[in-house]
């Protein structure tokens, strides 16, 4: 078999162009794919126009000062702002797709949040030609305006429960200019207190005094209970987020996982489907199997061949990736088991489509046919579509050696879920396409 | 190893199936040391059937031939060798496969019996149809088998490379190789075969020389070619 080995390597040595293809196709491809999965939308443009003077950017709350043009900054971290100078120059360049929205923000903000009679209102439009990213730009300033809200509620509670201190405990307080003293619960009750005790006994006075005392003890104890209330109505629900399926492996590990996958199943389908068809085109196969070499044996060589090479372009394409994304070299054996069984799943799937269409075009063309969908099968997240629909979509992507395959290598490179599963998926996968080729070369010449 | 008829192979009443269909209807024949046979026929007589047969490509479904296919070398119709690959490298590589004790010796052989020598080093692909077909049947003589099947062997070539492929074929016969080989041309049938053999739709309708064939069609004044159709319409085909 070393033999038909060296043969088939002394061929792709001499076929120069197709190995590039065979090479750099794959990876060109794997490469974007990862791009695509791993980079998320760009900052969209917005055109932008702040009509608050300067002067009035700061909200004073009866003495407390909040910079709004602070919380009006932190929008600039996802959004490419456009400095306009009035609305009609936003809206135009909204209608002429030079920017996705115009965010306004009204002169009369400040003074409304001061006067506190209603919400304040920004002003957006959007351009919504391309769907997806009017939704983009819509969830961006969405999620903004509510950061807003939230910090500025936490500026508003803050005050409101400064006022409650001064009620409760007295103090002064800044009103338009003028200083006042607040006497406070605890101080009123302490006086009514004292003014108690100073009446007679028997003054009928002093019961009803002693209510009033009792509401100002009673009225400052609830107010110490209102501190943990008003904290709540700031952000009254908070997700506590835990992952039920899946790792935690972030977007761009899992977008290595994916180019490498991606590169294993383009290398391995392609050479295995095409080596064998073209023993078939050079007419060698009927000599082959005439007793130098056994048709189980002569799968198995391609197999091992088309692995060999797709598990050296993966390595290499891995070594090239720990440039830009760290990676753990240290679970080098488990990258090299995930892309061994990864290998011979693709390797034998290969086979049996070479087995089949027995001409080097139709099996390249077959290949790369299958590659593509059952690549994406495999990426279909849960919820994306119906739940039936997805469960139809499980069951294709398992009979393909992909998504196992993807499975296996996320988890060598990423810790991400349980190897075991995995590999003996593709074990099985191997053993099921290897009897289809065997099969399949019943008919092959 | 020859049978008790002193025969180096002999196939008796070969029957094949496919479906419904009887390919071969227990068609017997018998080759001698050295003796050049044709197998000869309309199309679809059976004939590269008979010869998958007696190469081990195809099992019968009935009958028996007297050598295993390991101790016969067997030349497809088209090239089996490959295009990148040169002479040299195509020899080499089934030499090794054949499991021949000295690979180098044997090629060197090869080159030098196909008179390749000059383009050992020369890709296949690149060499003209009766070069690529004398490399063909080198292949097929690595084992140095006492019996060579060809199928259809000048099929494809011109006539220059048929005379220098027949040469070819004759100086082996001259060396003690018996060569069975089919083919459509009747004319090398009657020019090279010692031995014709006729099938037409499965049967075997006749086994002899070439001079034997015309006699049995008993018309003097007609060529080879004239009397093997005479004979195939006489027995109403």
């Amino acid at each position: 078999m070393r033999w038909l080995l060296l043969k088939d390597l002394q061929i792709l040595r001499r076929s120069p162009l197709l190995v590039a293809l065979l090479v750099l196709y794959p990876i060109v491809i794997a490469v974007l794919i990862g791009f695509a999965i791993s980079r998320g939308p760009e900052k969209p443009r917005v055109a932008f126009l702040n009509e608050v003077p300067p002067a009035a950017s700061e909200l004073d709350l009866n003495g407390q000062k909040i910079d709004v043009s602070k919380y009006g900054q932190e929008i600039f971290s996802r959004i490419d702002p456009v400095y306009v100078n009035s609305e009609k120059e936003a809206v135009a360049k909204v209608k002429s797709g030079d920017v996705l929205a115009a965010l306004i923000i009204p002169a009369d903000l400040t003074q409304k949040l001061e006067a506190g009679t209603g919400p304040a209102t920004v002003r957006v439009y959007y351009n919504a030609e391309d769907p997806v990213k009017a939704q983009f730009v819509q969830d961006t300033i969405k999620a903004e305006v509510q950061d807003a809200n939230t910090a500025l509620t936490k500026q508003f509670t803050k005050i409101a429960l400064n006022y409650l201190d001064l009620i409760s405990k007295g103090g002064q307080i800044s009103i338009f200019g003028k200083t006042f003293d607040v006497l406070g619960l605890a101080k009123a009750q302490a006086i009514v207190q004292a003014s108690q005790a100073s009446l007679p006994a028997n003054s009928p006075l002093k019961s009803q005094l002693g209510q009033v005392a009792n509401f100002a003890r009673l009225a400052r104890d609830n107010l110490d209970l209102s501190n943990g209330v008003l904290a709540a109505v700031g952000t009254p629900i908070r997700a506590d987020q835990k992952i039920i399926n899946g790792g935690t492996t972030p977007l761009d590990a899992f977008a290595v996982a994916i180019a490498v996958t991606v590169s294993l199943m383009f290398v391995t389908l392609l050479l295995a489907s095409g080596i064998l068809a073209l023993e078939r085109e050079e007419n060698a196969f009927l000599r082959l199997v005439r007793g130098l070499v056994s048709r189980t044996g002569l799968l198995a060589e391609k197999v091992g061949l088309a692995a060999i090479c797709a598990i050296a372009v993966s390595l290499l394409m891995l070594a090239g990736i720990t440039l830009f994304v760290s990676l753990e070299w240290g679970r080098f054996p488990l990258w090299l088991v995930a892309l061994v069984l990864g290998g011979l799943g693709f390797g034998a799937m290969g086979v049996a489509i070479g087995g089949v269409t027995r001409e080097v075009r139709a099996a390249s063309l077959l290949a790369f046919m299958i590659s593509l969908p059952m690549a994406f099968l495999a990426l279909v997240p849960s919820g994306a579509v119906s739940s039936g629909l997805y469960n139809v979509i499980k069951v294709i992507s398992a009979l393909f050696p992909f998504k196992p395959t993807l499975d296996a290598l996320n988890s060598a490179l990423n810790k991400s879920g349980s190897i075991g599963m995995p590999l003996l998926h593709l074990a099985i996968l191997t053993l099921a396409f290897g009897v289809i080729a065997r099969l399949s070369l019943q008919r092959f010449a | 190893m020859a049978t008790e008829r002193g025969l180096v192979l002999e196939a008796r009443d070969i029957v094949k199936r496919f479906g419904d269909r009887e390919a071969l209807k227990g068609v017997s024949l018998g080759a001698s040391a050295g003796e050049l046979v044709a197998i000869i026929g309309p199309n679809g007589a059976g004939k590269t059937t008979l010869l998958s047969i007696l190469a081990g490509i195809q099992r019968p479904d009935g009958g028996s031939v007297s050598r295993s296919p390991s101790e016969i070398g067997w030349v497809p119709q088209q090239a089996a060798v490959y295009g990148k690959l040169t002479v040299a490298e195509n020899l080499r590589l089934f030499a090794r496969l054949e499991k021949c004790p000295d690979v180098e010796v044997v090629v060197d052989r090869m080159l030098d019996q196909t008179g390749l020598g000059d383009r050992r080093d020369d890709p296949v692909a690149e060499l003209s149809g009766g070069n690529r077909q004398r490399v063909n049947i080198a292949i097929g003589l690595l084992a140095a088998p006492e019996v060579l099947l060809l199928d259809e062997p000048s099929a494809a070539l011109d006539p220059r490379q048929r005379a220098r492929l027949w040469e070819f074929i004759g100086a082996l016969a001259a060396g003690g190789t018996t060569v069975i080989y089919s083919t459509h041309n009747v004319q090398e049938a009657e020019r090279y075969a010692a031995q014709v053999v006729v099938l037409a739709d499965g049967e075997r309708l006749f086994a002899g020389s070439p001079r034997e064939l015309e006699q049995t069609v008993g018309a003097s004044d007609l060529d080879f070619e004239e009397a093997f159709v005479a004979f195939l319409r006489q027995r109403g085909h």
